[in-house]
This record gives structure tokens, C-alpha cells and sequence, in this order.
């Protein structure tokens, strides 16, 4: 078919941050389905929870402490994580590379924490359905948060490279931060339901 | 030219030097295509866009038209083997008390082809034919995450594997392709044959959802400039329709094949009542995937007619915009349904009012969608040509299937031919007529410009009488059978109850159906080898997959087209308006505003790379030991991590740095 030309595209840029770039929206379309699965399983311990009369099933409360910790662990993190966001929009790599090193260390520091929050549970998952759906929501976000620091450590050895300094490395970056937010996100309505719910009944 | 040129050629790209500027990241440059003759250009792209040569080049390929002939193929074949376990299902019913299959194996081969067609077929294939034909449509040069494409492609190919190596070995799943607890559970499914049922699932769900996401970002961000929401093309809508029911719907089906391993393998009881869980709940949260699943099948089917009734009735479509609020509406309502697979299972009356309300209300947008296609072909001066005919079939099955859905949707007629015939009928017109007629009719419609060759019209229109011929007289009488009493899934009946001749009249016409397919097969080849060529646009349709060579070259299109109109080749005839200053040395496309799809960004579309194939060799490898240890998670985190590593690390080509 013939052609004419009637667009130059030349001087476009060859990167772009947030919801100008596709890595964003594939970001976001994980999001959606992981988080349809948080949804998915927290809805199965509701209707377990309301199927039952006597829920918690006679098992000990969970000591809520490392989870609390936890918590507030994952709601500070977020403060770097947006100061970080700020220089990868800017693309200065020096304060990049930094930001990368906190919050790898800020990734690694709820895990910590969280290897007590299992025993914490004070049951185990084949006890009954009630410790299976606990182990089941704990399981599930702890394999985001492996993953994202993961991630994330392997983003900042990047970064120290010669790869770094690239538009392509900023964008990963924000992606980064924005997925952070995501992990911490889910936390919340997870903590919530794992440690206040069974103190509700 | 020889391969030496082009690759002194790659060296040479003038002023690759970065410009550093503050804060600023850098910016690199290259050669462009601006006033590039045809043939230079020619040159540079297919230089810098082939599939490297070799084994180890074919299997790095992520070039997406390569990935889905491959998902194509292996569809089909999937679906001959699928399409096998039933006719030997036939021959063993064909008449009383046979002894061909005993009852063990009759279990495994009706799972199996259940299991094929539902996950290893039907939805493999449309998502096959939307990574071939999305990108082409939307006019762009690859698929979003390119990498992630071929990876699941291995994910798929190795799920399937799975399945029948085990099915080879008599460990098939034996429990039916929804595999309901406690049936599938620890106490009643020993061995390891529900636990082949959960993984497969696994496999096939992170290929598909894999998949949803880089449609739905090649649609979003990729398309050509100009089209804006309201030129994408009915069938594109479609795909990403689809792609938004597979994102909310399979992560259901994930957590419950998960829950039933956890079951089964470390013991924990969530669907076991003696310890506070719930067999009902595996029900709802399988139908909950379970429903939307028919539409993943069906949607992209309807995109596939709303494609060919234009082409061949020679207007554009009726009703555009009504389409595609049916099509957003039919998404949302699939997630309303569900409980309608669960009637005979005691819900509250209330909750199953709402269940078949809904169930009804879904009629109304599927009506909407059959009534603008009427429409435009009565308006039209219809040519009818094989792709057509399979469009028609379409009508007169999906429209059977329908009204025994409508029928179905009530709680009284449900309980009473619950697992019967009936519901077995009632499926298959809706699946095979929803579904198979419409892709056989796109086969035809599509096959020139995937080949570059024609099919068979003669022989076209034999395959399509054989196969309506065939699938009515193979499923219409299981109507019958049902509503007098049998009950599927079993693998005998005596010859008191009288059911021999109906159903060596259905064997007889399973046998047609199967020969149809046969003639298909033959089709298919006989047109790769000898077909007439196609040229371009042999059907003059009116979208942009028609608007590049027949088959499309490893770059798509040589420049970017520009759309004007929603059918762009219909409104351009003279020459089609492109966009030029995209750089040729290295992989660029263009990325467009969500909406409005101006023109935004020149981004770099990664370069084949044998990583996904390894990681998916890692991923798959966890999956199967993960069915004999839980341990296995902890085992293979390393090799997935290493792989993943591998994938995303930077080797130096300017589409990882730049």
C-alpha cells in the first residue's frame, strides 16, 4: 500500500515516568491481579469466619506485636520511598543510588520481623481452617514482600553499575516505589484482619 | 546483501555518543527512517528486527508473531487430542454396557478433555490469536513486554506437557475439570492425580494472565496515532475486554488450586468442615473464576465476527458504540453469575433469585450485540464466502445454546437436569457454537495474512456443512437423552433404559464432527503449500493488520501508520498518512497517550533473549516437584531467582541502557 508521510515523530522523548510509560501500566496490571488474589483469599477467610459461629475456633488470640511492628515498619518506609521517587524523576543519579541503599535496608528490616509474626499466630496451619486461612494470608504476603526486596536489592546493585545511569534505569526506579507502595498497601487491610478480626468475636 | 554489511552496518551508527546534561538522564541517537528510500529502510528494520538464526536464536525469539504461531499450533494440537478423548468417550457410549473403557480410565479421559479443551485450547487460541493480530491492528511493531510473551508461551507449552506425560503414565486427573472437593481432597483422591489438576492450572493461569497484562498495555499505550477509544477496532475491544476478565478472574482459580495442594500436601483444612472449613467454598470460589471463563472464550469470538460481518456485508459495522457497551457490559455481568453453576447445592432461595436474574440480564447485552450484527448484514450486500458461512453457524448454534442458558437459569429446570445430557448440550452448543465456529470462521479469514496464502473455498464450504451436519447430530439428541434422565459422566448405561440408539446416532454424528476437523487439517496444509497468493488485503478489508504485507514482515509495518477513520484502509484508499523519525538501528516503536493516543513517547522494545525460556524451565520444574514437597518452593527459588536475574539484567544492547 503506498505511504505518506505526515507525522514526525523525531523529537520525542525517548523515556517517560509514571503513566506515560508502559512498564507503569504493567506495574498496575499486576497490581490488579495480586491484589484480586489478597482479595480472593481475605473473602474466603470472611466466609469461613462468618460460616462459623465460634470463630478463632477455640484457638488462642495472636499476639499482635510483630505484626504491629511490622506495621509501622512498612507506614514509615513510605517516606523515603517517595523522596527516593522524587530524585528518579529528576534523574539524579547520586541521591538515586542512596535512596536505593535505604530502602533495600528498610525491604530487609520488616522481613526480619516478620519470621517472629508466624510463631506470633500462637497456632499452626494444620491446627484447623482457622490457623490455615491465618498461614495462608501471612504466606501470601510474605511471598510479595521476598519478592519486592528481591527486586529491589537487585534495582540498587544495578544502580551502582554502569547500567545506572540510564532514563530507562529512573523509570525501573519509579516502578520500584510505586509496587513498594503496593506491597505496603496490602499489608494493611492483611494486618487488620489476621490480628483485630479474631479480637472482635 | 550479506550478512557482513548489516553487521558493519550496526557498528556505524553515527553520533551514538551520549550528551550528558546535569541531571538530565542521557539521550543517545541513531540513524533514522526520515526520508530513508523503501529498500534502505527494508534493510535496517528487518536487521534490526529479525529472530536471530539458529536453535538458540528460535528459541530467544520474541518476536510476536513467531510466539503465537507457535501458541497456534500447539492449541491445535491440543485440541485434536482433546477432540481424540472424546471420540473415544463416543465409541465406548456408541452402544449398552461396552467394554472398551472401564470406568477408571473413562474417569481420566472425560477430565482430560475437559481439562484440554478449557485450558490447554480454548482460551490458549484466542489469546494466540490476540498476540498475533493486536499488535498488527493497533499498528506497532511488537507486543508490550515482549520477554514476558515467549515466557509464557513455555509456561503454556510445559503445563500441557505436564498433563498428558501424566495422563501417558495413568496419573490424569480422574476428577472432573472442575474437581471438586472432597472428591479432589486428601481423603478421597490419594495418589497424585488431583494434584496434576491443581499445578496444570497454575502453569496455565500465569501463561494467561501473563498474557491479559501485555494486551492490555500493547492496547493502552501502543496504539498508532489517531487511534483514538472510539477507532480501536471492534476485535481489539474485544481482546481487551477479555484481558481485564482474565486479570479479575483467574486469580481465583490460582488460590483455589492452591488451597486444594495446601490440602493435600501439608494439611491444612480449608476445605475440610471437621476442622472449621468449607467444601462449598472451593464451589464458589471455582465458579467464581469458573463463569467469567466462558466469557474469556466467547468475547474474543464475538470481536472475531464483529471483524468479519464488515468485511464481507461491505458496510461498516452497525451499531458501534452499542457494541462496545455490550461488550464492557457482558465483562461486568460475567462477574455476577456464578452461583448459577451451584443451584443444586442448597443456597438461601433469596441468593439464587438474584443468581438467575443476573443469569437473564447477561441475555440482554449478548441480544444487543446479535441484533447490530444482523442489522449489518441486512444492510449490507453480503458476499457470503467460507468466513461467513462459519459466521451463520455461529448464529444458529449460539442461539440454541442461549435459550437453553435462558432455560437453565431456572432454579426449577436446573435441579431437574442437573448433571444430565441436558446440561452436556447445553454447553457444547454454547462453547463449540460460541467459540469454535467463529475461530474456524476467523481461520479462514486470517489465514492469508498469517501464510500469505488462500484456503480452499471448495473444500471450505465442504468443512463448514460437514461440521454443522456433524456437531447437530452429534449434540442435538443429548438434549433428548438428558431430559430423559442420563446422567453424564458415566461410562456405561444398560440396555433396559433404551438409550442405545440415540446415542450411536450421537456417536455417528461425533464421528462427522471429528472428519470435519480432518478436512480442516487438510485445508490448512494444502493452503500453506499451494494456496493462491493472498497479496495484502485479499478480503479489502478495512484495518490496519490488511495495510502490510501477507505475511507481515518481522517489523510489522515499515512505518508507523496514522489513523484517520475506524476503518483506516476503507477511508485512506490513495495512500495511507505515516509517521516517520523513528530511529532504525535499534528496536523503537512508538508510545501513545492512553485516550486520545497522541503520539508521546520513542520507546526501545526488548531483543530476543533465551531467559525466558530458562526462567519458565525453572518455574515449570518448581511446579512439578512442588507436588511431591512442599520443600520444593524453597528449592527453587534459586534457579527462579538466577533466571529472572539473567532476564532483566542489562547485557549491553542500547534497548536495555537507553
Amino acid at each position: 500500500m503506498k505511504q505518506r508521510p505526515s507525522l514526525d515523530l523525531s523529537a520525542l522523548p525517548t523515556f517517560g515516568h509514571g503513566p506515560r510509560s508502559p512498564t507503569w501500566w504493567g506495574t498496575l496490571g499486576f497490581m490488579a491481579l495480586e491484589g484480586m488474589g489478597f482479595a480472593i483469599a481475605a473473602g474466603a477467610y470472611l466466609y469461613l469466619a462468618t460460616l462459623w459461629p465460634n470463630w478463632r475456633l477455640s484457638a488462642p488470640q495472636p499476639n499482635h506485636w510483630p505484626g504491629t511492628i511490622v506495621t509501622l515498619l512498612l507506614i514509615v518506609s513510605l517516606v523515603p520511598n517517595h523522596i527516593l521517587h522524587g530524585y528518579a524523576k529528576r534523574c539524579a543519579i547520586g541521591p538515586v543510588r542512596i535512596g536505593m541503599v535505604v530502602m533495600s535496608l528498610l525491604g530487609v528490616a520488616p522481613l526480619v520481623v516478620r519470621w517472629f509474626e508466624f510463631p506470633a499466630l500462637n497456632i499452626y496451619w494444620d491446627t484447623n481452617a482457622y490457623g490455615s486461612m491465618l498461614w495462608v494470608l501471612l504466606g501470601l504476603h510474605t511471598t510479595h514482600l521476598i519478592t519486592d526486596v528481591g527486586d529491589t536489592i537487585v534495582l540498587t546493585v544495578l544502580m551502582f553499575t554502569r547500567h545506572g545511569y540510564s532514563g530507562r534505569r529512573f523509570g525501573d526506579v519509579g516502578d520500584n516505589v510505586f509496587y513498594w507502595d503496593f506491597v505496603v498497601l496490602t499489608w494493611i487491610p492483611i494486618y487488620l484482619l489476621i490480628y483485630w478480626m479474631p479480637r472482635l468475636g | 546483501m550479506s550478512s557482513a554489511d548489516l553487521a558493519s552496518e550496526r557498528d556505524l551508527p553515527p553520533e551514538r555518543e551520549a550528551s550528558v546534561k546535569g541531571d538530565i538522564a542521557p539521550e543517545h541517537d541513531g540513524p533514522r527512517d526520515t526520508g530513508m528510500d523503501d529498500a534502505g529502510l527494508h534493510r535496517w528494520l528487518t536487521r534490526t528486527w529479525r529472530t536471530p538464526p539458529g536453535i538458540i536464536g528460535a528459541l530467544s525469539s520474541v518476536d510476536h508473531k513467531v510466539i503465537a504461531r507457535r501458541y497456534l499450533i500447539t492449541a491445535f494440537v491440543f485440541l485434536c487430542l482433546g477432540g481424540l478423548n472424546a471420540v473415544a468417550m463416543r465409541i465406548q457410549l456408541s452402544g449398552p454396557q461396552r467394554g472398551l473403557i472401564g470406568p477408571d480410565l473413562y474417569n481420566q479421559l472425560f477430565t482430560m478433555h475437559g481439562v484440554t479443551m478449557m485450558f490447554l485450547f480454548a482460551v490458549p487460541i484466542v489469546q494466540a490469536t490476540g498476540i498475533y493480530l493486536v499488535p498488527l491492528m493497533v499498528g506497532t511493531r511488537n507486543i508490550a513486554f515482549p520477554r514476558l510473551n515467549a515466557f509464557s508461551y513455555w509456561i503454556y507449552v510445559s503445563g500441557g506437557i505436564f498433563a498428558w506425560v501424566s495422563f501417558a503414565l495413568n496419573m490424569a486427573p480422574d476428577v472432573g475439570w472442575f474437581a471438586y472437593v472432597p472428591l479432589s481432597g486428601p481423603e478421597f483422591a490419594p495418589g497424585k492425580r488431583a494434584d496434576v489438576w491443581a499445578q496444570m492450572i497454575t502453569y496455565t493461569e500465569v501463561s494467561s494472565l501473563a498474557v491479559a497484562v501485555a494486551t492490555i498495555v500493547t492496547v493502552f499505550k501502543q496504539r498508532a496515532p489517531g487511534m483514538s477509544l472510539d477507532r480501536i477496532p471492534l476485535y481489539v475491544w474485544a481482546m481487551l475486554v477479555t484481558s481485564f476478565v482474565v486479570v479479575f478472574a483467574m486469580p481465583a482459580v490460582m488460590i483455589t488450586s492452591t488451597f486444594l495442594i495446601l490440602d493435600r500436601l501439608v494439611g491444612t483444612h480449608i476445605f475440610n468442615p471437621a476442622e472449621g472449613g468449607d467444601a462449598l467454598l472451593f464451589q464458589h470460589l471455582f465458579w467464581f473464576f469458573g463463569h467469567p471463563e466462558v466469557y474469556i472464550i466467547f468475547l474474543p469470538a464475538t470481536g472475531m465476527i464483529s471483524a468479519i460481518i464488515p468485511v464481507f456485508a461491505r458496510r461498516p459495522v452497525f451499531g458501534h458504540l452499542g457494541l462496545v457497551l455490550s461488550l464492557i457490559a457482558v465483562g461486568f455481568l460475567s462477574f455476577g453469575l456464578w452461583v448459577h453453576h451451584m443451584f443444586a447445592t442448597g443456597l438461601p432461595k433469596l441468593g439464587a433469585s438474584f443468581f438467575t436474574a443476573s443469569s437473564m440480564m447477561i441475555a440482554i447485552p449478548n441480544g444487543v450485540q446479535i441484533f447490530c450484527w444482523l442489522a449489518t448484514l441486512w444492510d449490507g450486500r453480503p458476499v457470503i464466502r467460507t468466513p461467513l458461512l462459519f459466521v451463520f453457524g455461529f448464529f444458529f448454534i449460539f442461539v440454541i445454546g442461549g435459550l437453553t442458558g435462558v432455560m437453565l437459569a431456572s432454579v426449577p429446570l436446573d435441579l431437574q437436569v442437573h448433571d444430565t445430557y441436558f446440561v452436556v448440550a447445553h454447553f457444547h452448543y454454547v462453547l463449540i457454537g460460541g467459540s469454535v465456529f467463529p475461530l474456524l470462521g476467523a481461520a479462514y479469514f486470517w489465514f492469508p495474512k498469517i501464510s500469505g496464502r488462500m484456503m480452499s473455498e471448495r473444500l471450505g464450504r465442504w468443512h463448514f456443512w460437514l461440521a454443522f451436519i456433524g456437531f447437530n447430530a452429534a449434540f442435538f439428541p443429548m438434549h433428548l437423552v438428558g431430559l430423559w434422565g442420563m446422567p453424564r459422566r458415566v461410562y456405561t448405561y444398560p440396555a433396559e433404559l433404551g438409550w442405545g440408539n440415540i446415542n450411536l446416532f450421537i456417536s455417528a454424528g461425533a464421528v462427522v464432527f471429528f472428519l470435519s476437523f480432518v478436512l480442516f487439517t487438510f485445508n490448512l496444509a494444502h493452503g500453506a503449500l499451494k494456496g493462491a497468493l493472498a497479496g495484502d488485503n485479499p478480503w479489502d478489508a478495512g484495518t490496519l493488520e490488511w495495510a502490510t504485507s501477507s505475511p507481515p514482515p518481522s517489523y510489522n509495518f515499515a512505518r508507523i501508520p496514522i489513523v484517520t477513520h475506524g476503518e483506516p484502509l476503507w477511508a485512506e484508499r490513495e495512500a495511507l498518512p505515516v509517521a516517520t523519525g523513528l530511529r532504525v538501528d535499534v528496536r523503537e516503536l512508538l508510545i501513545s497517550t492512553v485516550a486520545e493516543a497522541h503520539p508521546d513517547i520513542r520507546e526501545k522494545s526488548a531483543t530476543p533473549s533465551i531467559w525466558p525460556l530458562l526462567a519458565a524451565i525453572a518455574v515449570g520444574g518448581t511446579f512439578v516437584y512442588s507436588i511431591f514437597t512442599p520443600w520444593a518452593v524453597a528449592w527453587g527459588a534459586a534457579p527462579i531467582a538466577i533466571t529472572l536475574i539473567g532476564w532483566f539484567w542489562p547485557k549491553g544492547d542500547p534497548e536495555d541502557e537507553e
